[in-house]
């Protein structure tokens, strides 16, 4: 058992680890009613999984340049997929293709309402 | 030991590249068809690292570091596409 083996099982544990994430992520996709719930299986699982396949990469070549490129990706997911997340999400908001009956609460339905009547006085 | 962890890991990705798929062509909207076609290009990235991890080769990092960018790009533009069309 050398220290390669220990960062080669490693390795293996986070590979099975994301695609195990990666097919929860496809699953929501598949089973969730409506666009908002889908973007949760959308982002949270599959950014972690990605994470972890990252990792694993990492793990396999251990390199300062290859290191470096993966914490590179890694932040640029970070950055993005909430950014988009919330774009598509508004989006789906203000075409009203979601199904009002599956939220708890809606917010911004007194936020839009209030600046509508600012705006009509 | 290690062939059989990234035979179960690509089996795993493909069956995740193919519902991501079956969602893309079923979506009811064009933002369901947005979420799946992103997750679907997360899983390409996926399958990328799988083979680099594989081959103890660093080639396409640079390539999953292009889809993580044009990934961005193509959600937010589809999605200022369906606010600002007419209702």
């Amino acid at each position: 058992m050398t220290g390669r083996d220990v960062l080669d099982a490693l390795a293996a544990i986070c590979l099975l680890l994301g695609a195990v994430l990666a097919v929860s992520g496809a699953l929501g996709i598949v089973r969730f009613p409506d666009v908002l719930s889908k973007l949760h299986a959308a982002t949270k699982p599959q950014v972690l999984g990605l994470m972890l396949m990252l990792a694993a990469v990492g793990l396999r070549v251990p390199s300062w340049g290859t290191i470096s490129t993966l914490v590179l990706i890694a932040a640029f997911q970070v950055l993005t997929l909430p950014v988009a997340a919330h774009m598509i999400g508004r989006a789906a908001y203000r075409t009203r293709q979601l199904k009002p009956e599956r939220l708890y609460r809606d917010e911004l339905a007194e936020v839009v309402e209030r600046a509508s009547d600012d705006q009509a006085s | 030991m290690m062939n059989l962890a990234f035979a179960v890991v690509i089996v795993l990705l493909g069956a995740s590249a193919l519902m991501a798929v079956f969602r893309v062509v079923t979506g009811p909207t064009i933002l369901d068809r947005m979420v799946a076609s992103e997750v679907f290009l997360v899983t390409v990235m996926c399958g990328l690292l799988v083979e680099m991890a594989y081959e103890r080769d660093t080639y396409a990092l640079s390539l999953v570091l292009c889809l993580a960018l044009l990934g961005f790009v193509g959600s937010v533009s589809v999605a200022r596409f369906v606010s600002r069309r007419p209702e």
